[in-house]
């Protein structure tokens, strides 16, 4: 568990350094993932008994996903008063946008599929 | 017998100089929210962040506590969504032959998907008549917060208002995605997985993961993926549209 709670942090201290180091857009944590994908290749590859114990701490983290986001969320409650002047664009805006992008995403998806003829 | 209202109050000023207190209150109300969640079977409607979320936010304004004092104690989970991301790649590696083999659905589903979430949002919030720094700081709505406060800060916006109406968005996703997909008819896990993940981040990858494994995973990578398309369009498009 411990092993591969270093494992999983090294990979993001790895992603913030490249990401903040050279500026990139995209956020460390996720270059930090792409890190990841090469640290369960080489486990693959080359099977290192350092590497055996990889998995634990992040199949606990992905399993209360949920569970990290709630301090974010308590921030909105805290916050409701930015919303305040001009409220009902906000939600029109949030609810529309946010249904249609989920359909012209699933069916861009689904139809580029059904040309690659995939189920 | 009273009690001694300066020893309650020696407690009182105890419990929140330290981040034991509101730890605890965010882990106590997710079981709570988790519980639920789990006895409704998962229904999209029971959803436990929206839960706990109203749990802890209504002990702060009973208590009067204010955000800052709170997030001492609730920093220690915040501070885990970033080796969360990394996790994603457990997944991945897992799924990483059906990934691969639907690079091309995802490429159109990223493009199309993300010029979408900008221009609607953008589009709506103009025919209600909001305000250039509304426009600004609603645009990148859809993407992870970090990611979507450094686009509206470097557009001059106000990242702050960014940050509430990027946990809304989440919200909204994660308890529109699973009515409005069987309503569509669409099984292709992949696809509602990929849909969820760009229209609402880690929120809506939370309920992808709740409803199948192969979403979850697909849900993950579109987060890292509108990130960066997100990070290069917003600003382009913003300066169109305010010109």
């Amino acid at each position: 568990m411990i092993g591969s709670l270093a494992v999983i942090l090294g990979c993001q201290l790895l992603g913030e350094v490249l990401a903040r180091g050279l500026g990139l857009p995209v956020p460390g944590p996720v270059i930090g993932m792409a890190a990841m994908v090469g640290v369960l290749w080489l486990r693959e590859r080359f099977a290192p008994p350092v590497l055996a114990g990889v998995e634990p701490a992040g199949r606990f983290l992905l399993a209360h996903l949920s569970l990290l986001f709630v301090p974010a969320g308590v921030g909105v409650v805290g916050n409701l008063e930015v919303l305040a002047a001009e409220w009902l664009a906000l939600a029109a805006a949030l609810m529309v946008s946010t249904v249609l992008t989920l359909v012209v995403s699933v069916v861009s998806f689904r139809v580029v599929a059904r040309m690659l003829g995939q189920a | 017998m009273a009690r001694d209202a300066s020893l309650d109050f020696a407690l009182w000023v105890y419990l929140t100089e330290g981040p034991l207190l509101w730890l605890t209150v965010t882990l106590a109300a997710y079981a709570v929210a988790d519980w639920l969640s789990a006895r409704a079977g998962r229904h999209p409607l029971v959803n436990p962040v929206l839960i706990s979320v109203v749990l802890v936010g209504g002990l702060l304004l009973a208590s009067g506590t204010d955000y800052a004092t709170y997030f001492e104690g609730a920093q220690f989970i915040h501070f885990l969504l970033g080796p969360a991301t990394v996790a994603l790649a457990l997944p991945l590696w897992e799924h990483r032959a059906l990934v691969l083999r639907s690079a091309l659905p995802m490429l159109a589903a990223l493009v199309a998907g993300s010029v979408t979430a900008a221009v609607s949002a953008l589009a709506v919030a103009w025919a209600f008549g909001a305000s250039d720094a509304v426009l600004v700081a609603i645009a990148p709505k859809s993407v992870t917060a970090g990611v979507a406060m450094s686009i509206t800060e470097g557009l001059g916006g106000n990242p702050a208002l960014t940050a509430v109406l990027v946990i809304l968005t989440g919200m909204i996703g994660a308890l529109v995605v699973t009515p409005l997909m069987n309503g569509l008819g669409i099984r292709d896990y992949r696809a509602r997985g990929f849909a969820v993940g760009l229209a609402s981040h880690g929120i809506g990858t939370a309920r992808a993961f709740q409803v199948d494994p192969v979403a979850g995973t697909f849900a993950g990578i579109a987060i890292g993926l509108n990130a960066v398309m997100t990070a290069v369009i917003v600003p382009w498009l913003l300066r169109i549209w305010l010109s």
